[in-house]
């Protein structure tokens, strides 16, 4: 007899138990849905299969199965299988909770040249140096900086417009370069700026610390002067000089964009893409607007439905294909952080798509005045005059922060596997909760998810990236992938900076 | 290729040990002592050769043909070919069988030191059918040899049999591996399977060149289990593989391209990506028709022309992830062009031969070729020279 046995005998039981599984009939396709582990690994399958596999009907041995065992989905025999693959991947998918809030911004002034009207952060005129960021405060939250446990820290300078403070950014850099010299962190600093008005000598010491300029540009000319007037109507062109400039200091890949997406950029989603391929970059951030700041009030002018900016958003994106065809490589930044999530196990270095939440456990803001918010959008809430959810300040320690009643709100909502409707989606391993935009705008931290326009936004924006993907040949697949794997270090800053 | 062993004819003064060869030339600069030296003067005029020098206490001495050494001399006599070994080379000298076994080759890019015959697993193509022997004595046997190493030596495998069954004694040999050849790669050949928690936590830090090549052959268990007829063996190398992670290991995925692992293969190679990212390197090999794989050809071989398509496609899925793939043991002309440039010509001399058909063949020197040993029946259909310029 031989001494080796046949496939059969090493064959998994008949009887198998389900793991944790959650999934969403395919909007595009009814008879077939998208089905997703606990740590967000997945398949699409007919609901048939899904009604049978439910039903304990799934022969074990089948090609099927064993999809769905590779995916941990079931489990057969469980003293031969493994549910550390499982873990590891949970594991490594929230992976950001690890070392702490790694995001830091400081916001050295809220004065701005500009008056735009869906700004987020409620600016004021250049003249009026009472809001900018004091000296003793500036220690003091350097002090609590390194208070944070995380190896890595990245420290962004914020406005307002951080230029028209520039002594204090200087300042809180050389004494987080003279403090890191004990505490040997990995820094990295960011700048986001209009870059307005940008001097040699700023460059200089920006290029001598490494920094990264992230900046604001919202498409065309006749675009962006709409969206971010200034007196003089010149904008434009001053920050494409300020980006010129800072390539010639900081390199190529030295300077980062944002759009901002105002009603009227909705029409042209092909015109701001060939602005930023005009200005050689090789990504682009689409962003609705945020409903703070300025925005909330103006929100009837500026403001659109998320089914607009869908719309919108599957234009730009058969663009995006279209010039990435013609040979110029550019990716988005919200479709790429989508797919990484689709395509890999790994986490994300962005703050608003977390679970637990990004607020608080990813980020920490400094503001101007000495007050701590766990987001940027925090901090627009307490401008607004509602301080629900303000840490503290830069006077206490960070445990007092971490103790305050806005840590317990956004902690109790901050977990979006934990909240009604998101514990039963099937994307919800891939998304985050947001607990302050829906308070902001829903009144409530948990919100009302399906009438939520995070959720559809984004709900949205999986149907599309994975709707498209199937119908896509294999060039555009392949391309779609590319946009899935880790960045270089500068894009996760300006993911989680955005 | 040169055989590993040989007859010999050793005078009764020597005894069984390791020695190092050195010619002439080079023993001045050893800091071997003498007694572990094997002194080569088979090319020396016997002229050179004084009692005064003979009479240093070697290990052994290699005379020159047609010199009759002083009775007390340690001399050995090799049979076979004189290129059997050389200075640099390491031997062992077994008086009782009258054989001399190579067990280092300086400039051989194939040294294996070589842990046990034991293994756990009892895989259906096995190159190198493990035996249930008690040779826990190997442990001692290579920190000897290890002393004997060029301290220059850039690669070292460590293999069996199943190296980790040697518990601690893996851990003794890759510390000495650190003390004495710290610039060499080490490259342990593992099933990785954990049976003791801690276990792969001993080699953190431990040398500062240390890898591991671990084979996956399924995305499921019930699929590797059958490859390597052992029940329990896909869930004990995951852990294995996660306990190396932590350890901060530098880990190589080994596939063994035979026909069950085939058919899943690009479900393998996702299921690499997504659970085990951290992998440094996967290397996929075509089957060596030796060992156990010449009874099992029905249900091993899988003709490349045929798995040519998700072979391409799991080679992709690893790259576009950042995973470096390599395949091996594959002759080029049985893959698309698109996957020439991860084809690699093996490092060991006996998987480089060519066939009668490759004879006009223009891309010879790039292709992984055979084995030595290939017959028809492992051979793919669409092996056929490639003509061009």
């Amino acid at each position: 007899m031989s001494r080796f046995r046949a496939a059969q005998s090493f064959a998994a039981p008949p009887d198998y138990r389900l793991l944790p599984f959650r999934f969403r009939r395919l909007p595009w396709d009814e008879a077939r849905a998208f089905v997703s582990s606990m740590a967000g690994d997945w398949l699409l399958m007919p609901m048939q299969d899904v009604q049978r596999l439910v039903a304990h009907q799934l022969p074990t041995d089948s090609p099927l199965f064993a999809d769905l065992e590779a995916r941990h989905l079931v489990v057969a025999g469980t003293d031969r299988s493994s549910l550390a693959p499982l873990l590891s991947q949970i594991r490594s998918r929230k992976s950001y909770l690890l070392g702490g809030p790694a995001l830091h911004i400081f916001v050295v002034s809220l004065r701005c040249h500009h008056t735009c009207s869906y700004c987020q952060v409620s600016r004021q005129e250049t003249t009026a140096t009472t809001f900018d960021m004091a000296e003793s405060h500036a220690e003091q939250a350097v002090e609590r900086l390194f208070e944070w446990p995380s190896q890595e820290l990245t420290i962004e300078f914020q406005g307002g417009e951080p230029l028209l403070n520039f002594g204090q950014v200087k300042a809180i850099t050389r004494r987080i370069v003279e403090r890191n010299r004990t505490a040997g962190r990995t820094l990295r600093f960011v700048l986001a700026s209009t870059l307005h008005d940008l001097t040699d000598a700023q460059l200089a010491f920006l290029a001598e610390h490494g920094f990264k300029l992230s900046t604001s540009l919202d498409g065309p000319e006749w675009l962006h002067n709409a969206n971010r007037p200034r007196p003089s109507k010149d904008s434009y062109r001053r920050t494409v000089d300020g980006i010129e400039l800072g390539r010639r200091w900081l390199g190529e890949d030295g300077v980062s964009a944002l759009t901002t997406l105002t009603r009227q950029s909705l029409e042209v989603p092909e015109a701001i893409i060939d602005e930023y391929r005009k200005l050689g970059f090789h990504s682009i951030s689409l962003r609705p607007l945020s409903p703070y700041g300025f925005a909330t009030r103006t929100a009837r002018r500026t403001g659109y439905p998320t089914e607009d900016f869908l719309a919108f958003y599957r234009r730009a994106f058969d663009h995006l294909l279209a010039v990435n065809r013609a040979g110029y490589a550019m990716d988005e930044s919200y479709a790429s952080l989508l797919l990484s999530q689709l395509f890999t196990s790994f986490g994300h270095g962005y703050v608003d798509l977390r679970s637990p939440s990004g607020a608080g456990l990813g980020a920490v803001i400094y503001d101007y005045d000495g007050r701590v918010y766990p987001s940027d959008e925090a901090r627009m809430l307490a401008a607004m005059g509602d301080g629900a959810f303000a840490l503290g300040d830069v006077s206490q320690p960070i445990s007092r922060w971490l103790s305050s009643p806005a840590m317990v709100r956004l902690l109790e909502a901050g977990v979006a596997e934990a909240l009604p409707t998101c514990a039963d989606c099937a994307f919800v391993p891939m998304c985050g909760a947001d607990p302050i935009e829906h308070y902001a705008r829903q009144g409530d931290p948990v919100g009302h998810r399906p009438s939520s326009d995070f959720c559809r936004r984004n709900m949205g924006l999986f149907d599309f990236l994975l709707q498209r993907y199937e119908a896509a040949d294999g060039e555009v697949q392949a391309l779609m992938r590319s946009w899935a794997v880790p960045k270089s270090s500068m894009e996760e800053i300006t993911d989680a900076a955005a | 290729m040169l055989p590993l062993e040989t007859r010999a004819e050793l005078a009764p003064s020597v005894k069984a040990s390791l020695l190092k060869v050195v010619g002439l030339g080079d023993f001045a600069q050893s800091t071997i002592p003498l007694e572990r030296l094997a002194l080569d003067l088979r090319d020396v005029p016997t002229a050179h050769v004084s009692d005064a020098l003979v009479g240093l206490p070697w290990g052994a001495v290699l005379p020159p043909i047609g010199l009759n050494l002083a009775d007390a001399a340690p001399a050995v006599r090799l049979e076979g070919p004189a290129g059997l070994c050389k200075a640099g080379d390491v031997v062992e000298l077994n008086p009782l069988q009258r054989k001399v076994a190579i067990r280092y080759r300086r400039g051989d890019t194939g040294n294996v030191l070589f842990a046990t015959e034991r293994c756990n697993s009892f895989c259906l193509m096995c190159s190198q059918p493990p035996r249930q022997v008690e040779d826990d004595w190997r442990v001692r046997h290579l920190l000897d040899l290890i002393d004997l190493i060029d301290p220059d030596e850039p690669s070292l495998a460590i293999s069996g049999g199943e190296p980790t069954l040697l518990g601690d004694g893996l851990v003794d040999i890759v510390t000495k591996c650190a003390e004495v050849l710290p610039n060499t790669h080490l490259h342990i050949l593992s099933n990785g399977r954990l049976r003791q928690p801690g276990f792969h936590a001993k080699f953190e830090g431990l040398h500062p060149n240390l890898s591991w090549g671990i084979p996956l052959y399924g995305d499921h268990y019930a699929l590797h289990d059958y490859v390597v007829q052992s029940e329990g063996a896909f869930s004990e190398t995951l852990r294995g593989l996660y306990a190396l992670n932590a350890a901060n290991q530098r880990v190589e995925i080994r596939v063994v391209l035979v026909k069950p692992t085939v058919e899943r293969l690009v479900q393998l190679a996702r299921y690499i990506w997504r659970n085990l990212p951290f992998v440094e390197h996967v290397a996929l090999m075509g089957i060596e028709p030796i060992g156990f794989a010449k009874a099992h050809q029905k249900e091993l071989w899988a003709d490349p022309a045929d798995y040519a398509s998700s072979l391409s496609e799991a080679v992709t899925l690893l790259a576009e992830g950042g995973i470096s793939v390599s395949l091996y043991n594959l002759p080029v002309c049985a893959l698309d062009r698109s996957l020439w440039p991860f084809a690699v010509q093996s490092i060991s001399p006996w998987k480089n031969d060519y066939l009668p058909a490759c004879e006009n063949c223009s891309v010879r020197n790039r292709c992984g070729g055979f084995f030595s040993w290939v017959t028809p029946a492992w051979t793919s259909r669409s092996v056929s020279p490639i003509l061009e310029n």
